[in-house]
């Protein structure tokens, strides 16, 4: 009987332990301990030494990197120089940190290697202290090759390899030359696949590309353009009506309008220009980008759930855009950027894409039943837009009056299911149910339903998604020796005891039909 | 609703009571002094007011504690664990042992004289809510080697 400790953490690893790995708690902080993909970090650079076919990063690299450093080093010196009237040290120190930067540059871009061993992708870095990073290839959750402009104009780009529970990108290999990165990106994808390592790059097929126009218009309906806009013209007016002080005033807001309807474009437009979504068998293919260009890959089942939303302004066109839940995107600080699937597109397109997506599973023909109706003292106004509905492959919730949103989660990635109910719910009788997924845009939460109603959709969520994860799609997604994983059949009907039977086909249109209601 | 009959539901040990009790009356004491110092030293009513929300809180503290107490409970089901707490705001969280990533067994210097720890689930989503304070450390630890040997034979991917 091990006695509990101060702080003990035991980490249970899911998935099968690996021969020749060392047991965990040797040297590992545990703050890594817990990272369930097991990167395991090693800080002895003698005792295991880099194997001596791996490779180096772009010799570029210490020049793109050491930009940086120096621009910063001149905007502060520069302005030391300003202040104190004296060029003399300015023209020293720039020199000296151009110097030490690309030399650092250089040092680190020497020592780091990269490679596969054995069946791992591992890393090596770090000048004094060295680190040797791995990285499993059926935990991969996305490749993702992005292109600074800097990059696309030197001809060289960066490699992310995106894992759940790591932070930031856990293992950016930057900067790669163009033919190294596809080349490595195919190779990544072959070994996680469970197929061999030098299977060239799978064709792909366009699914989806956003039109030019429609992007601009979307930009131009989105909130944050309007803002602008409106910003624009309440200063047009007072410069215009107003005199003196107040015009020196007004022309001072245009700055925040400026930055308003810069961001709007920024992030709609320049980083989703271009955007095509194509399908292969390595799973789905994003790219994108005006001036930095990214390319994602996310294999199949990597993707944890979906959310359609719909801006008040993109109704009248019956426009939707698609976020996903992909594990290991959350973390890094480009979160929103990457998680984008459809950055615009029509509700029949958007449903179209989420077939393929999830497959096996129809999201707009999931029948979906509103919140009753004493919900209204919760949500005046959105109560009757509160609706949710399950399959026995996919959960929906909606929700939302001006601004909507459907999330869907496949039953296959539920984490874990909540029930939670405030005080106010209590004096109604009405509960809500969580439904929680890996971090990421996709927030599943069916809202106050009947107590009773809720409580079941506990039972069955947790049941269904039980039944669901034995036939998902397995990590190494070529390998099909699992049971039961081809598409449509085979998987054990879910008995659904909520189930209306009244079909909603659209549910961003729909009403849903009324609810059961437990209480008389 | 929260406690469906049917599931073998545990109670967590009767020490969490002691030692939030314990919690509760030294920051009471805490702010009690500071009352009083501050009453003598600046205006006397502002003592009087001072140790009367400080005699407030404590009653309303020393009811509480134990309700609270009786609202934890967990019950081992054969695919899942439930756990259930919450006397106003209520939750009752499902996790499948099939989900579950690490399991963290914690036990402050406080809990430790008190002699019980905490035990946490964690899946991949941060959202997930499986908590069970108040457990003796026999319990803690056998929860521990149960849950991770579950979580091994029921494992799946994300």
């Amino acid at each position: 009987m091990a006695t509990v400790g101060a702080r003990a953490t035991l980490s249970v690893v899911n998935g099968e332990e690996r021969p020749g790995e060392e047991p965990p708690g040797e040297e590992l902080a545990g703050e890594q301990r817990r990272d369930a993909q097991r990167q395991v970090k090693r800080r002895s650079g003698a005792a295991d030494p880099t194997p001596a076919h791996f490779r180096r990063l772009h010799p570029l690299t210490p020049l793109l990197r050491g930009w940086a450093w120096l621009a910063a080093a001149i905007v502060f010196g520069g302005q030391n120089a300003v202040v104190s009237g004296d060029p003399r040290r300015f023209a020293v120190i720039i020199p000296v940190v151009a110097v030490m930067g690309f030399g650092f540059g250089f040092a680190s871009w020497w020592f780091t290697r990269y490679g596969f061993d054995g069946d791992d992708l591992r890393i090596d870095s770090g000048v004094l202290q060295r680190r040797s990073r791995r990285v499993r290839m059926d935990r991969l959750q996305a490749v993702d090759i992005v292109r600074p402009l800097a990059g696309r104009l030197l001809g060289v780009s960066e490699l992310r390899m995106e894992v759940a529970g790591g932070g930031e990108s856990e293992a950016p290999l930057a900067y790669l030359s163009v033919d190294d990165a596809v080349r490595l990106r195919a190779e990544l994808l072959a070994r996680s696949a469970g197929i061999s390592a030098d299977t060239p790059e799978a064709p792909e097929r366009q699914v989806h590309e956003v039109q030019l126009d429609r992007l601009i218009g979307s930009t131009v309906l989105s909130g944050a353009f309007m803002f602008g806009v409106a910003v624009f013209a309440a200063i047009a007016i007072v410069v215009a009506t107003g005199s003196g002080q107040v015009v020196i005033a007004g022309m001072s807001g245009f700055i925040p309008g400026l930055f308003a309807v810069g961001a709007a474009l920024w992030y709609q437009l320049g980083r989703n220009f271009g955007f095509t979504l194509a399908e292969s068998p390595d799973g789905f293919r994003i790219r994108k980008g005006l001036l930095d260009t990214r390319s994602q890959t996310v294999p199949p089942g990597r993707i944890q759930g979906v959310a359609l939303r719909q801006p008040l302004l993109w109704r009248t066109k019956g426009w939707v855009k698609v976020d996903v839940d992909v594990a290991g995107y959350a973390g890094s600080s480009s979160s929103p950027q990457t998680s984008t699937l459809l950055p615009v597109a029509t509700y029949q397109e958007a449903i179209s894409v989420l077939r393929q997506v999830l497959p096996g599973a129809d999201p707009a023909s999931v029948p979906l039943e509103r919140a009753p109706r004493r919900a209204a003292w919760l949500r005046p106004i959105g109560w009757f837009r509160l609706a949710y509905g399950a399959d026995d492959r996919v959960v929906v919730a909606r929700e939302g009056v001006f601004y909507r949103t459907l999330m869907i989660v496949p039953h296959a990635k539920t984490q874990s299911v909540r029930l939670t109910q405030g005080p106010i719910q209590r004096r109604l009788k009405l509960a809500s149910v969580a439904v929680d997924t890996t971090p990421g845009p996709v927030d599943a939460v069916i809202r106050h339903r009947p107590e009773l109603q809720a409580r079941e959709i506990l039972e069955a969520q947790a049941r269904r998604a039980r039944l669901a994860r034995r036939v998902d799609v397995p990590e190494r997604w070529m390998v099909t020796q699992r049971g039961g994983v081809t598409e449509g059949d085979g998987i054990p009907p879910a008995s659904i005891g909520d189930r209306s039977g009244h079909g909603v086909a659209r549910p961003f249109e729909g009403q849903g039909s009324p609810s059961h209601d437990d209480s008389g | 609703m929260f406690a469906p009959p049917g599931e073998a539901w545990q109670p967590v040990s009767k020490a969490l009571v002691t030692l939030r009790r314990a919690v509760l009356m030294f920051w009471l004491a805490v702010f009690a002094i500071a009352a009083l110092v501050a009453g003598l030293l600046l205006v006397w009513w502002l003592a009087v007011v001072g140790l009367a929300i400080a005699l407030v809180v404590l009653i309303w503290g020393l009811w509480l504690i134990p309700r609270n107490w009786r609202a934890w409970g967990y019950a081992e089901r054969d695919d899942d664990l439930l756990v259930k707490h919450g006397v106003l705001f209520r939750k009752l969280s499902v996790v499948p042992y099939g989900r579950m990533q690490f399991v963290d067994v914690n036990s402050g210097p406080l809990e430790r004289r008190v002699g019980i720890a905490t035990v946490q689930l964690h899946t991949a989503s941060p959202a997930t809510d499986a908590r069970i304070p108040g457990l003796p450390p026999d319990e803690a630890a056998r929860l521990r080697d149960r849950l991770a040997a579950l979580g091994e034979a029921r494992a799946a991917g994300l």
